[in-house]
């Protein structure tokens, strides 16, 4: 009872207090609230929200960077945690750079159905593009192409030199990628196919892959890797708190990447359906990398869960808009049970990938793109249904084209790069640097200053 | 018997284990060490300040041996630790007296091996 009266008494002060004085005044200012209503454009609206979503998308994937340096750094020895988050970090620097002055014109510019060839240095452009001021849609576009640049630095880690990595990571963001996303993005022979990649398996993710492929295969294994009778050897990430964050990171940042891909929020539908899939794709590759390396090794190793994880969220990215939430969940799977026998794959082909980035952004980034064509539907925006809709391999044989002639350019492309930077400046590192780790031979510092790192590799 | 203890580079542990399992030395014990001696330091630069470090990190190797196996230990750390630069390191061999494993009791020759 005596509570009951304290309640009413605690209301009525607040009645009084908040909404009363308001009366008065709200009768005065009904006519003024009724004209600001109506000076406001719908169309306007419309174009701030969008913004706003987008530029959220971006802030979000900005910070995928930061997630890619932890895993990335976790994932290899202590001796060069300072070497590949300098790497990590300058990327993006770089990428900003190339992708302003002619990333952003081969991209997105008027030109033929290969490359644009206008818009250098954004220069010249119309102040709106697809709905959304230029500089946000820039901003968007710009923090993809880190992405896809700082995926190679976990393939080529612990053994690439620092200054040819600056040229690379220049290179990628201004020439290569933007071609790819070209194709894709821009309104290139892809896009008039019918190709379909929503956020990027393919534009972003086979990119970064198959240049980690490239880079890798080049570098040569790191020093004792492979014994003389070609068995792994393990060196072991020297923190795996650290991966697990960046892993989680990635996650998060991945709900900008997919959901801000829709470039606007139209009623919200569409960015919830992405939402949904991209959730559902992480959580089942997680599962799935979980119970194969069980299966196979007999303990649930949590770097390969980890990499399963971001295996279905890479799944995920080219099918998320156009799938039902029980194809995510396929997606997921098989992506997880992928990334583990691609690091398996590349352990018996001898090819050292430190942190999985070919397994995970390669092989994944192609199974998103043909999943397009076997889950993907009409009705959700795409040009034919997919294999299990219509029983028509029409889709998946377009997604196949398109992941093949990526791939095809990429390898030639980012083949020639590395190539060239190796016969002017060289990509790897000296023996006796590389031993005694890059954090010291690079920069002169290390990352855990004071301490003593006792490695038994 | 002899006991070799061995300063060497850390960085070149890898190499050191490599070439004494060629020479079927299998069995030794490692710690971590910090030490100076020709080297004297080498400098790192922190947020554009310079500073000295001068205790190097090195790796203590212990090595017990029969005699028969004193000049193959010795050589198959020279072989792997060696890079001509001064901060090599260095090897010491002393007498050991006793050695006893704690498992069975075995003493000398047999307790090593």
């Amino acid at each position: 009872m005596k509570e009951t009266n304290v309640k009413t008494l605690l209301m009525t002060i607040v009645f009084v207090l908040v909404i009363g004085p308001s009366f008065p005044v709200f009768a005065e200012s009904a006519d003024s609230e009724e004209s600001v209503i109506e000076s406001i454009d719908i169309g306007e609206l419309k174009q701030g929200l969008d913004t706003v979503w987008v530029l959220i998308g971006a802030f979000l994937v900005f910070f995928m960077q930061a997630g890619f340096g932890m895993v990335e750094a976790g994932f290899i020895r202590a001796k060069n945690a300072c070497n590949i988050l300098t790497k990590n970090f300058l990327d993006f620097c770089m990428a900003s750079l190339g992708f302003f002055l002619i990333g952003y014109g081969l991209m997105f510019g008027d030109g033929n159905t290969f490359i644009g060839l206008k818009g250098w240095c954004l220069l010249g452009l119309e102040p709106i593009k697809s709905g959304l001021p230029l500089y946000a849609f820039w901003l968007f576009q710009a923090a993809f192409c880190g992405a896809a640049a700082t995926i190679v630095a976990g393939g080529m880690a612990e053994r690439m030199k620092f200054h040819a990595y600056l040229i690379y990571s220049f290179l990628i963001s201004a020439l290569v990628y933007p071609i790819v996303g070209h194709w894709v993005w821009g309104e290139g022979w892809l896009y008039n196919m019918g190709f379909a990649d929503f956020a990027g398996s393919t534009v972003v993710h086979t990119v970064g892959g198959f240049a980690a492929l490239v880079g890798t295969c080049m570098l040569k294994p790191r020093e004792g890797k492979y014994g003389l009778d070609g068995k792994p050897n393990v060196l072991t990430g020297h923190n795996i708190p650290l991966a697990s964050l960046g892993v989680f990171i990635l996650w998060f940042g991945w709900f900008g990447f997919n959901a801000g891909s829709t470039l606007g929020v139209t009623g919200g539908a569409s960015i919830g359906r992405v939402a949904i899939n991209t959730n559902l794709a992480a959580a089942m590759g997680g599962i799935a990398a979980m119970i194969t390396v069980w299966k196979r090794f007999g303990k649930p190793d949590l770097s390969m869960a980890m990499n399963g994880a971001l295996a279905g969220l890479v799944g995920i990215t080219a099918p998320c808009a156009y799938v039902d939430p029980w194809a995510a969940v396929v997606i997921g799977i098989i992506s997880g049970y992928l990334v583990v026998r691609g690091v398996e794959l590349l352990d018996r082909l001898l090819i050292d990938d430190p942190v999985g980035a070919f397994p995970v952004h390669g092989i994944c980034g192609v199974w998103g793109t043909l999943s397009v064509g076997i889950f993907g539907r009409q009705a959700l925006g795409l040009a034919n249904n997919g294999l299990v809709y219509s029983g028509n391999p029409m889709q998946l044989g377009i997604q196949l084209v398109g992941s093949v002639c990526a791939v095809v350019f990429v390898l030639v492309s980012m083949g020639i790069v590395f190539k060239l930077i190796d016969l002017t400046v060289g990509l790897r590192v000296s023996r006796e640097e590389e031993l005694r780790g890059l954090d010291i031979g690079e920069h002169g510092m290390e990352a855990y200053g004071g301490f003593q790192i006792f490695s038994t590799s | 018997m002899k006991l070799i203890t061995a300063y060497i580079q850390p960085h070149k542990l890898h190499d050191v284990k490599k070439a004494l399992y060629k020479n079927e030395v299998y069995k030794i014990s490692v710690t971590n060490a910090l030490g100076c001696g020709e080297q004297k330091g080498y400098h790192e630069s922190y947020r554009g300040v310079q500073f000295e470090v001068n205790l190097l990190k090195k790796v203590r190797l212990e090595i017990a041996v029969n005699e028969n196996f004193v000049e193959k230990t010795i050589n198959a750390i020279i072989e792997g630790a060696k890079t001509g630069q001064i901060g090599d390191g260095k090897i010491f061999v002393v007498d050991l007296d006793k050695c006893i494993r704690i498992r069975t009791g075995e003493r000398g020759g047999k307790a090593i091996g």
